[in-house]
């Protein structure tokens, strides 16, 4: 039933441009899709683990800086004559280097709290990001600093014995998004559905118990962690790619409470919730932009989260899935197998 | 005093509850025995009105009581001591006392019921003002029991006061609650020790899958060949 | 007497000044049943975390089938094969019974990452047989009828079976069993102590905490009592019911008809 849904859902996201040309509109849902992503990947801590990154913009934007950088190159000084001098690279080994680095990055943070976690958790990914924008800032030679990286070309698809496709249009970049959506979140759903994401839930439900029963607390997070930061890193690895112009204003807080606000609504710890969301708060501001300044657009999603969390407070999926005749269903698998290892022995 | 009827409970799709009728009558103490999730806590649960009734009626004392808030019920007389020691551990004893009388307004006769609970248990008194949660177990039974008491209730409901206690504790516990009903309080009684239930008490239930199926005399009860099969171990 | 598995060596305990064990010192045999008792706050669940890697003991060592344990963290100690179940916490309240055991299989599925993920098919048969092995357990601890309810929402004694499957799940060589049966009547204490020789006759040494007297005179071949953190009897049950310090510190006298 589930798998269904999921399958009627990709359709529709893939049938859009057919009937939706308008470019303003594509361009909002392509920088959606990505948020989309981004969202995806704080969930997978967040509802999953239970532990909330409020840094975790950090990831994507570390992930869009090292996809840039890998595609442009750079020269940089190190000691006095000593120069990294670094020559362009195509944007796809750009994004693969996002995800590993954004991943490694993830490993790093993980690893520093998570014997402490909780508050702390939350403490050193806002300070990772802060301390992540400040480098963006102020290493002019690297990044250009508040002039922005600028330039940046857009993802080349190798088709062997075809030659290049350069992914330039908008109709292009749009499908590119929702692949690279669709792959995270079978990623995701496959992960949560093994037993390491059992490992996380009973770490989430009942830490004590977990480790009683064998599950190793910071290999586990910290592999949800890397895990969250490389999808993270790929998310950001794209905005660049499309947006083609990046800034240190990447690692703004208030990019991460977007992701938040995406995941705390559609529903943490439910697969779809960041994606419904996350179509939620990333097409508002289109419908708001015409009828209202900035600041009252602000207050206008708090509105609707508050709405939201008011009228469904476990977020839009989790309430109405069950609703819907779409819950989780794994209670009647274990039915099964039950009857089945019955009927074996029988 | 307490009148239930055809009570229908449930949990989500679970049915806890399948229509529980009984009665307590004031100054008795009544028992409620049954298997692990026979519904007995449940029972407890919807009086107290942390379970919302699906269908069915409770009129404590003449008044409709169905599906009211904890608050009111409270407010009405019945006081709730849930099962596992449950106090506020980082509170003192005078404070977990103090909460007990949560929705009482009578500042000295709230004192004075404070009071009268240190002279009862002296052990209590003796630890004022330590944190709840550095007591042992046995001592945190009778805070428990000592913070339902200060809601001044006309009806004390226990859910399984002797878990986990050692077994001169356990003795000691139903001895308390003995005392509470000889000095009139109606106790409504929750407990696995099957036998010693029905040794206390004045009148009993059996619950089984969610339903009373037998009810009598605690002497009858023991002596009944059902009960003593399923709940007695012998 | 049966080869030592389990041995606690002088282990003492200080929270602060406050001493919650003091020269701790007794054996577990291979194959035995061997049961803890004291007042509450005698030091028995502080014993516990000391042995499951919880805490780290201020003195003294333990050590189970040679390894010494002190300093091990938790789920290493699981991985030897010593695996604990809790008084009050034993389930993962928001998951099925069977999710629950599932849970518990967690050493069974040891896989690669990638593996797991892509679905492959040692995967999937691994997958599939940890299923099987879930509905077994659940089957065999008596709660089918349970499987697909949230293990929150179960009776209290019920919640302390699911502890017990989930902790069977883990594979273990020695089970410590923390008051398994409270919340349980005499009838289903009866069920449960028929489990407890089962597992044990299929190899698995069990130490238990419970106050349910009846109980551990039965099913012990060994009981060691405990008070203010220090073992004031040692023996078999016949021993430590008649003896005067366990009775006035703990058995009180109703407690001869046990």
């Amino acid at each position: 039933m589930n798998q269904i849904a999921t399958l009627i859902s990709l359709a529709v996201f893939a049938s859009v441009p057919l009937w939706l040309q308008d470019p303003y509109l594509l361009n909002a849902l392509i920088t959606t899709g990505i948020f989309i992503i981004g969202a995806m990947s704080l969930n997978l801590l967040l509802g999953f683990t239970g532990q909330l990154s409020l840094g975790h913009i950090a990831f994507f934007g570390i992930g869009a800086y090292v996809s840039a950088l890998t595609s442009l190159g750079f020269d940089v000084g190190i000691v006095g004559d000593f120069h990294i001098v670094h020559v362009p690279w195509p944007p796809i080994v750009g994004f693969v280097l996002a995800i590993v680095i954004s991943g490694f990055c993830g490993y790093l943070v993980g690893r520093l709290s998570f014997s402490v976690r909780g508050a702390y958790f939350v403490i050193v990914t806002i300070s990772f990001a802060e301390v992540v924008r400040l480098v963006a800032l102020n290493w002019v030679e690297l990044t250009q600093g508040p002039l922005a990286l600028t330039n940046i070309p857009s993802i080349t698809v190798g088709l062997p014995g075809l030659g290049y496709l350069v992914l330039k249009t908008k109709l292009q970049n749009y499908y590119l998004v929702l692949a690279v959506a669709a792959a995270a979140y079978f990623l995701i759903s496959r992960l949560v559905h093994s037993h390491f994401g059992r490992a996380m839930r009973g770490l989430m439900e009942n830490e004590t118990l977990a480790v009683a029963v064998g599950i190793d607390v910071t290999k586990t997070l910290t592999l949800a962690a890397v895990i969250s930061a490389g999808i993270a890193g790929a998310a950001g690895s794209l905005y660049a790619h499309y947006i083609r112009i990046i800034d240190p204003d990447v690692f703004a807080f208030i990019n991460t409470v977007t992701m938040v606000i995406m995941v705390v609504s559609g529903g943490k710890g439910s697969l779809a919730g960041p994606v419904v969301g996350g179509v939620i708060f990333g097409l508002l501001p289109v419908f708001l932009r015409p009828v209202m300044p900035p600041e009252a657009q602000w207050i206008t999603y708090g509105g609707v989260l508050i709405l939201i969390l008011f009228v469904l407070p476990k977020g839009i999926v989790p309430s109405l899935a069950p609703r819907l005749g779409l819950s989780r269903a794994k209670g009647n698998k274990a039915v099964k197998v039950t009857e089945r290892t019955a009927g074996e022995r029988a | 005093m307490l009148e239930i009827r055809d009570m229908v409970c449930a949990y989500g799709q679970v049915t806890a509850l399948k229509g529980v009728t009984l009665s307590v009558k004031a100054g008795q103490l009544v028992a409620l025995i049954g298997a692990n999730g026979a519904g007995k806590s449940t029972t407890l649960r919807a009086i107290s009105g942390l379970v919302p009734p699906r269908s069915g009626s409770m009129i404590f004392e003449g008044e409709d009581i169905t599906g009211a808030s904890p608050q009111r019920v409270l407010t009405r007389g019945i006081a709730h001591c849930p099962e596992g020691r449950r106090v506020f551990p980082h509170m003192t004893v005078a404070e977990n006392l103090d909460m007990g009388a949560y929705l009482r307004s009578d500042t000295s006769a709230i004192a004075t019921d404070r009071d009268r609970i240190y002279g009862e248990f002296p052990r209590l008194a003796d630890r004022k003002k330590q944190a709840a949660g550095t007591l042992s177990g046995g001592e945190q039974q009778m805070l428990a029991i000592g913070r339902a008491l200060m809601s001044r209730p006309r009806l004390v409901m226990f859910d399984e006061p002797s878990l986990g206690l050692a077994p001169n504790i356990v003795e000691r516990t139903f001895a308390i609650i003995r005392a509470i009903r000889d000095a009139g309080t109606t106790v409504l009684l929750v407990e696995q020790n099957a036998f010693a239930a029905l040794e206390m008490c004045d009148h009993a239930y059996l619950l089984e899958a969610g339903r009373v199926v037998l009810s009598g005399a605690g002497a009858d009860l023991i002596e009944n060949e059902h009960v003593r099969r399923a709940y007695l171990g012998g | 007497m049966a080869e030592t598995v389990l041995s606690i060596e002088h282990v003492g305990v200080q929270f602060g000044g406050l001493v919650a064990l003091s020269d701790l010192d007794f054996t577990v045999g291979e194959g035995q049943i061997v049961s803890l008792i004291g007042p509450n706050g005698a030091g028995k669940t502080t014993a516990f975390n000391v042995m499951t890697g919880f805490l780290d003991p201020t003195e003294g060592m333990v050590k189970y089938r040679g390894a010494v344990l002190n300093g091990l963290k938790p789920h290493e100690i699981a991985d030897l094969g010593l695996i604990r179940t809790f008084q009050r916490t034993s389930v993962f309240p928001r998951d099925t019974v069977f999710d629950n055991v599932l849970i518990g299989l967690h050493r069974q599925g040891k896989l690669g990452l990638v593996e797991a993920i892509l679905g492959l098919p040692r995967a999937r048969a691994s997958e599939r047989a940890q299923r099987e092995r879930a509905a077994e357990l659940v089957r065999w601890i008596g709660l089918e009828a349970r499987a697909n309810d949230l293990a929150g929402s179960l009776s209290y004694g019920e919640q302390r079976l699911v502890g017990v499957a989930l902790a069977l799940a883990a594979q273990p060589s020695m089970l410590l069993l923390d008051e398994p049966v409270s919340g349980m009547n005499a009838s289903e204490t009866h069920t449960f102590v028929q489990l407890i020789r089962n597992i044990r006759d299929r190899g698995v040494t069990i130490l238990l905490v419970e106050h349910d007297m009846p109980m551990v005179m039965s099913v012990s071949d060994r009981i060691v009592v405990l008070n203010y953190g220090r073992i004031i009897a040692a023996g078999a049950p016949e021993t430590i019911r008649n003896d005067p310090a366990v009775i006035e510190a703990y058995l009180g006298q109703g407690a001869k008809r046990a």
